[in-house]
């Protein structure tokens, strides 16, 4: 199929776009000019708010960067929507309510709640020690990454790896069994009502002047995203293991020729993909202070609203992307209507696929054109 | 190593024996016409009743989810769109019998051929009336959501579709004060809605054969079932023929290489949106009357999860097949509105003691994700597979990777 698609692709000519074409990219000239005269206008009338709304969506944008990340290394190896993505977020999310309650790593076994709970003593409170805190939190983002890793890792074993010859629609398909999976393995392992997470960040402002305000709590997410995102790129640039990640992304069996191990690369970006959804579900759980089964769904479109927004496939898109979502619907909650963010976001993936399915950045694979 | 056309011709028990052709799919349909006369009597009751937990309630949602399946049969199955966003048109359906069968807009006061009490306040169009209303509005909708959107290929497809899916409920959820004006009531959803009927003339001239207006009561469904089974056959009749029709063969074409199809001719983009447009239309239809029955029309009540729930029995019976979707589509319903939870208390009722009792519809959405992955492994083709489907499944089969040795 690759190569017929090749094939087909059109020699670039210079020509006028058809009338059609034309007309769509008139209307998406008009929207882009008037979403940016009307940010304008909100950046003159309220400077303070303007840019503490815009730190609010820094800080939520870098959640979504770190998900997207998942979704962009995962669609960029094998081309897959891996839907379960989300769900293992959410899974992520709840082992760092069980490390941060519970003060013990829980293994949810299904269909009884966990067998295996290993203490750890990490029990924390809002009024617990500094270094009490400190030792919670890096246990919850370890244990997260580990148990999402794991996660991730058997269901390309188990789900994705025998459809890998067989119409792009099966593993798709899988994908969807695999997330209603893990939304019922959450539902049953902590209930459905919404699990509470104290606070465990320092409080109080950074930065406090001319009425805007950059709280402990916004930092210290981007503290924890930022060398994340370090130690990707640093994983995929510069490692044997990288390099044969994005050669396998290119081409499946010329890369096998070359003496890849195309199953173990294919595995290795799973788990990469999995760490990254339970550190983003570990940093969601402790910073918005709540999480509840359901929230892998909503959080993994969006997320993948932000890679394909950013361009699929494309690690540094991703993280634009993200950010770039979290300002939409930062601005959206600030200063329009949260009610109506479920539709923006979608419209704005609508919009970028009609308009741009490249992504910001541009794609890099073969598909969607 | 047999060849793709005899994989494609139709199995042998099908061609001569006339008996089995007719003889089976008429002895079906007979038990299915006259289910409400004996199933639940006395002596079925106790089974198809008690122990299925069939009754007419059910068997209409079942009969609701069935013609869904149909719908999104001629656009998964047929022109193999991948379409997650299904509910939007199922949503659409019932809205349009909320804005033309309900005391929504409570400022007018305008009947038409309308049954009910004319004192009441809001547009009232026939119930016969509305129902096609919502098909055509989910013609031009889908028309709408596709121009721009199935020149994607495949996952992005999916992708948008899944969006707009989102969109419209959440619009619909918010629409009580679109620029001040209340469209669909928002949150609180839209209730009272106009029942079907046939008016007190009818009702007279057929001597209570057609009923003057359809009772919700329980013991009185059945113009209910009738209603719904004669949309299902005509949503059976049109699948097929559109299946045989030039346009079906167009669908198929573009289904199995998009590129090839285009090259014989195929408009591409036109008929991927009449493929889009048609399904589109059987959701509105399903809709309206679901709304209608249920008599409440809420916003979270058209969650991504029917989407799924519909495409799993599009795929659990058998992509393409029509048999096969209604067949996957009744064993999922019924799963899932009383067949999880009546093998449950059965499982319960077996094991003796009170302590190892489980609540089976908990899992129901762990249960469906195992059947979905599951199905996917070992019989990606579906139940009942559509010959055609199940060969393009093979075909990846034996193209197994240069570089194996096992081959």
């Amino acid at each position: 199929v690759a190569t017929a698609e090749s094939a087909a692709r059109p020699v670039t000519t210079r020509r006028l776009p058809p009338p059609s074409q034309l007309i769509l990219w008139f209307f998406g000239a008009v929207l882009v000019i008037g979403v940016a005269t009307w940010l304008i206008k909100q950046a003159v009338e309220s400077p303070s708010r303007f840019v503490e709304v815009t730190l609010i969506g820094i800080t939520n944008g870098s959640i979504y960067a770190v998900v997207a990340l998942g979704y962009t290394l995962v669609y960029g190896i094998i081309e897959l929507i891996n839907f379960a993505h989300g769900d293992n977020f959410m899974i992520g999310s709840f082992e760092t309510v069980s490390i941060v309650t519970d003060g013990s790593f829980q293994l949810p076994l299904y269909p009884t709640t966990f067998v295996l709970a290993i203490p750890l003593g990490t029990t924390a409170v809002a009024a617990s020690s500094a270094s009490q805190r400190a030792y919670t939190i890096a246990m919850a983002l370890f244990f997260s990454m580990l148990l999402c890793m794991i996660i991730n890792v058997s269901i390309e074993r188990i789900g994705y790896k025998p459809l890998r010859n067989q119409p792009r629609l099966a593993p798709l398909i899988t994908a969807i069994g695999f997330s209603f999976l893990l939304q019922n393995i959450g539902l049953i392992w902590k209930g459905a009502s919404p699990q509470p997470v104290p606070d465990l960040f320092p409080k109080g402002d950074i930065i406090s002047t001319h009425g805007v305000t950059y709280e402990w709590g916004s930092f210290i997410v981007i503290a924890i995203t930022v060398p994340l995102l370090m130690v990707l790129t640093w994983l995929v640039r510069s490692t044997k293991a990288g390099k044969a990640m994005r050669a396998t992304a290119q081409d499946q069996d010329a890369s096998a020729m070359m003496g890849i191990n195309v199953d173990r690369t294919i595995s290795f970006t799973f788990a990469l993909g999995g760490a990254l959804a339970g550190a983003a579900g570990a940093i969601y759980a402790l910073s918005i202070g709540n999480t509840k089964f359901d929230v892998g769904f909503r959080l993994g479109l969006f997320a993948f609203t932000a890679a394909v927004l950013g361009g699929i496939g494309n690690l540094t898109g991703a993280v634009l992307g993200g950010v770039v979502l979290g300002l939409i619907q930062a601005y959206n909650e600030g200063f329009f209507d949260a009610r109506w963010t479920t539709t923006i976001v979608f419209g704005t993936l609508i919009l970028i696929l009609v308009f741009r399915p490249s992504g910001l950045l541009g794609e890099q694979t073969p598909e969607g054109q | 190593m047999t060849t793709p056309a005899a994989r494609v011709r139709a199995p042998n028990w099908l061609a001569g024996d006339r008996v089995r052709r007719w003889g089976l799919p008429t002895a079906v349909i007979a038990l299915i016409v006259s289910y409400p006369l004996w199933a639940i009597n006395d002596p079925f009751r106790a089974f198809f009743v008690d122990r299925l937990g069939m009754d007419m309630d059910t068997v209409f949602q079942m009969a609701v989810y069935v013609m869904l399946a149909l719908g999104l049969n001629i656009v998964v199955g047929y022109a193999g769109l991948l379409d997650l966003g299904y509910v939007a048109f199922f949503a659409l359906g019932a809205y349009t019998l909320g804005w033309f069968g309900s005391a929504l807009f409570s400022g007018q006061n305008i009947h038409f051929l309308d049954v009910g009490n004319t004192a009441i306040p809001g547009f009232h169009l026939s119930f016969w009336v509305v129902v096609p209303l919502a098909g055509l509005i989910c013609a031009i909708a889908g028309i709408i959501i596709g121009w721009p959107t199935l020149r994607l290929r495949g996952d992005y497809l999916a992708i948008v579709t899944l969006g707009f899916g989102e969109i419209i409920p959440d619009v619909f959820r918010n629409g009580d004060s679109i620029f001040g004006h209340n469209l669909t009531n928002g949150v609180r959803g839209v209730t009272q809605l106009d029942r079907p009927g046939f008016g007190q003339t009818v009702n007279d001239a057929t001597g209570g054969f057609l009923p003057d207006r359809y009772s919700s009561l329980p013991n009185e469904l059945k113009p209910w079932f009738y209603t719904i089974l004669f949309m299902c056959l005509v949503t059976i009749f049109v699948n097929l023929r559109l299946r045989d029709s030039k346009m079906g063969r167009a669908w198929i074409a573009v289904r199995e290489d998009e590129i090839a199809a285009s090259a014989m001719g195929v408009p591409l983009m036109r008929t991927k949106l009449w493929a889009y447009a048609i399904g589109g239309v059987f959701g509105g239809l399903a809709g309206s009357i679901y709304g209608s029955f249920i008599n409440g029309i809420f916003p979270t009540s058209f969650s991504f999860q029917i989407s799924v729930i519909v495409l799993v029995m599009v795929i659990v019976g058998g992509m393409g097949n029509v048999w096969g979707v209604i067949v996957g589509a009744s064993l999922i319903s019924w799963l899932n509105f009383a067949g999880l939870g009546k093998i449950g208390s059965l499982l319960n009722d077996t094991i003796p003691g009170t302590a190892h009792d489980v609540d089976v519809t908990k899992y129901k959405f762990g249960i469906f994700g195992i059947m979905l992955i599951l199905m996917m492994l070992f019989r990606p083709e579906g139940i009942i597979p559509s010959a055609r489907r199940k060969a393009e499944f093979q075909e990846g089969e034996g193209q197994a990777v240069l570089y194996d040795a096992q081959n």
